[in-house]
């Protein structure tokens, strides 16, 4: 059973990372990376088998591939928590000569990272052939992919959603963050995606939902959707909104690519207690 | 030590059939060599791998893009991917794929590309690409072949399968003489001495190989003594033979079935403008599409037959 309390903690820890790390450069998402800290740290602190002492094939572990890379933050910072690498290199990112690139990559040899991202669409394509070689392998741990609602517009992403269910990848699985926001504004008004679980229960997915806020239920349905062998992969559907743990950040896209300045840094750390020590 | 006599058709086969053989070649090596494919397993000609090694085979569907991440992710794991398609599929339809999950990402991926050039022949342009080798050339860290017959091909792809890294592999449809010995080493960026001389270097990538040897007979026949140079690997260039026989010859000729811009004769340049700089010409499309038409109707139309590389030698001679 989950000790809630300490992912709590954690992830409040991950998101003065987040808004410090931006802060301290002056560029990054930090909308975006705030509605993730819970399903980060979730992942890596109570549902994923992994080992941070990093393996780039993951034989016998589970696998997580981000796909919109744009989120690096939230990222970094469970990563290094995670002890994949030194809390400290937080302060390098965005930074020249520093493994901590505006995007990830495999690059710098950044532990825990397997591949790059940033144009968006393409991890779901890299997990399908991650969730691919474990079945040719008898490897029957599960492979996670993030992506975004607005990186759902992309055309490889419905290849790739084509791809899974043929080849029956049920140790797939695909998260979508349905937190309605892109960068021109609302999914909605951008290019509006209609139902994401009538479209993937179409191309043969299983579709399960959670609302990201709620980390009872949202541990709960991960550990699911990892555990389900029954020849299909899952995708769900996360409901989380931008900003998350910052008043002045929720539920706007206004802070997608935006760093906070002195004032709002110093409102934003008040709302979030330090828990593991910052960087 | 090759020469011209030596370099005999003994039939001919298409350097995809020297793929199929190669891969088939290549999974009995390895057993981690996966092949994927997007609609196109017919004219990879590879049914001896697909069918003795079923569970190896991936069919993606019309689907290169994720085809190309798919390739990432087995690679990841630490599969050998061949990833095949025409190589318009695989290069321009798919670049920022390559790019960002194969090339920046490091990924073991090889790039197997059918029906390169204007000797795809009747489908006409939309499939002839003459771009390929200079948008793969561009991308760091890959690694780009293009084998001259069956031969090579086959032994191409065995040596791509022990090396590691991304590796663009650019081969063709139509039946091609087959004249490089069977036991010849393939060494990925060890260009292949063809024939020795004194008068003019021809370099030639692909196809344009055989024509180079046909134009390079004719000119021994006039009294022209050729190096006749057969650079497979365009990157990384063997900068060293490159530079050697231009000291030699003092003028050369590069022969590719792809566009004056960016391909072999563009890598050439580079080359020597910078450490012996030589008077060159090129046998390469003439900034052009192509068009429909038979394999060799077009390698005349466009400029790229025996009688123009044979030109193109006595133009750079006289340039001297």
């Amino acid at each position: 059973m989950a000790d809630i309390q300490e992912l709590q903690r954690i992830a409040s820890q991950v998101r003065r990372d987040i808004i410090r790390q931006v802060y301290l450069c002056q560029r990054g998402h930090p909308g975006g990376s705030l509605g993730y800290a819970y399903i980060f740290v979730e992942l890596y602190f109570e549902v994923m088998k992994h080992d941070p002492s990093f393996n780039m094939k993951a034989e016998g572990e589970d696998v997580f591939f981000l796909s919109n890379g744009h989120i690096s933050p939230v990222w970094y910072s469970t990563l290094a928590h995670a002890g994949y690498f030194p809390v400290k290199e937080l302060a390098t990112f965005r930074n020249i000569d520093s493994r901590l690139q505006g995007h990830p990559t495999t690059h710098e040899g950044l532990p825990g990272v397997r591949i790059a991202s940033g144009s968006l669409g393409q991890g779901v394509s890299a997990a399908c052939g991650m969730a691919m070689a474990k079945k040719m392998n008898g490897d029957d741990r599960t492979v996670f992919v993030l992506t975004g609602d607005g990186e759902q517009q992309e055309g490889q992403i419905w290849e790739a959603a084509l791809f899974a269910p043929h080849n029956k990848l049920d140790n797939l699985v695909l998260i979508i963050d349905d937190n309605g926001q892109q960068i021109d504004g609302p999914t909605e008004e951008v290019l509006r995606m209609g139902s994401f679980a009538k479209k993937y229960e179409a191309f043969g997915w299983d579709i399960m939902t959670m609302d990201g806020n709620d980390m009872v239920a949202t541990v709960k349905t991960l550990k699911e959707a990892q555990a389900k062998r029954n020849g299909k992969p899952t995708c769900i559907v996360m409901k989380t909104e931008m900003g998350q743990g910052v008043d002045f950040m929720v539920g706007t896209h206004k802070w997608h690519g935006k760093a906070p300045n002195d004032e709002q840094t110093e409102i934003a750390l008040a709302q979030l207690e330090e828990t593991l020590g910052d960087f | 030590m090759l020469s011209l006599d030596k370099l005999q058709s003994t039939g001919k086969k298409a350097t995809r059939d020297g793929f199929g053989a190669g891969l088939k070649a290549a999974g009995d090596q390895h057993d981690n060599v996966v092949m994927l494919t997007a609609d196109l397993r017919g004219s990879m000609k590879s049914e001896d791998f697909i069918t003795t090694y079923p569970d190896r085979f991936v069919q993606c569907g019309i689907s290169e893009a994720n085809m190309m991440g798919v390739a990432a992710g087995l690679a990841t794991a630490g599969k050998i991917p061949m990833a095949t398609t025409f190589a318009n599929f695989a290069t321009g339809r798919v670049y920022d794929q390559i790019r960002q999950s194969i090339a920046y990402s490091h990924k073991n991926v090889k790039i197997c590309a059918s029906h390169a050039g204007l000797t795809l022949g009747e489908d006409g342009a939309t499939h002839q690409i003459l771009e390929d080798i200079g948008m793969m050339r561009m991308l760091p860290g890959m690694t780009v072949i293009n084998p001259a017959d069956y031969n090579q091909t086959k032994a191409a792809v065995q040596a791509i399968a022990n090396h590691y890294g991304p590796v663009y592999l650019r081969f063709g449809r139509p039946g091609w003489p087959i004249f490089i010995p069977e036991e010849q080493e393939f060494v990925i960026g060890k260009a292949l001495h063809l024939n020795e001389g004194s008068d003019v270097t021809i370099f030639a990538t692909g196809h344009l190989v055989w024509n180079a040897v046909e134009a390079a007979r004719e000119l021994e026949a006039e009294g022209i003594s050729v190096d006749l140079i057969n650079i497979h690997t365009i990157k990384p260039l063997d900068e060293a033979a490159v530079i050697a026989s231009a000291k030699k010859t003092g003028a050369v000729v590069s022969c590719e079935e792809h566009n004056k811009y960016g391909g072999l004769g563009s890598a050439i340049a580079e080359c020597l403008s910078k450490s012996l700089p030589t008077p060159q010409e090129y046998v390469a499309t003439n900034d052009t599409f192509g068009e429909s038409g038979k394999a060799t109707e077009l390698l005349e139309k466009y400029g790229l037959g025996v009688k123009d590389v044979v030109a193109a030698a006595k133009r750079v001679i006289a340039r001297k």
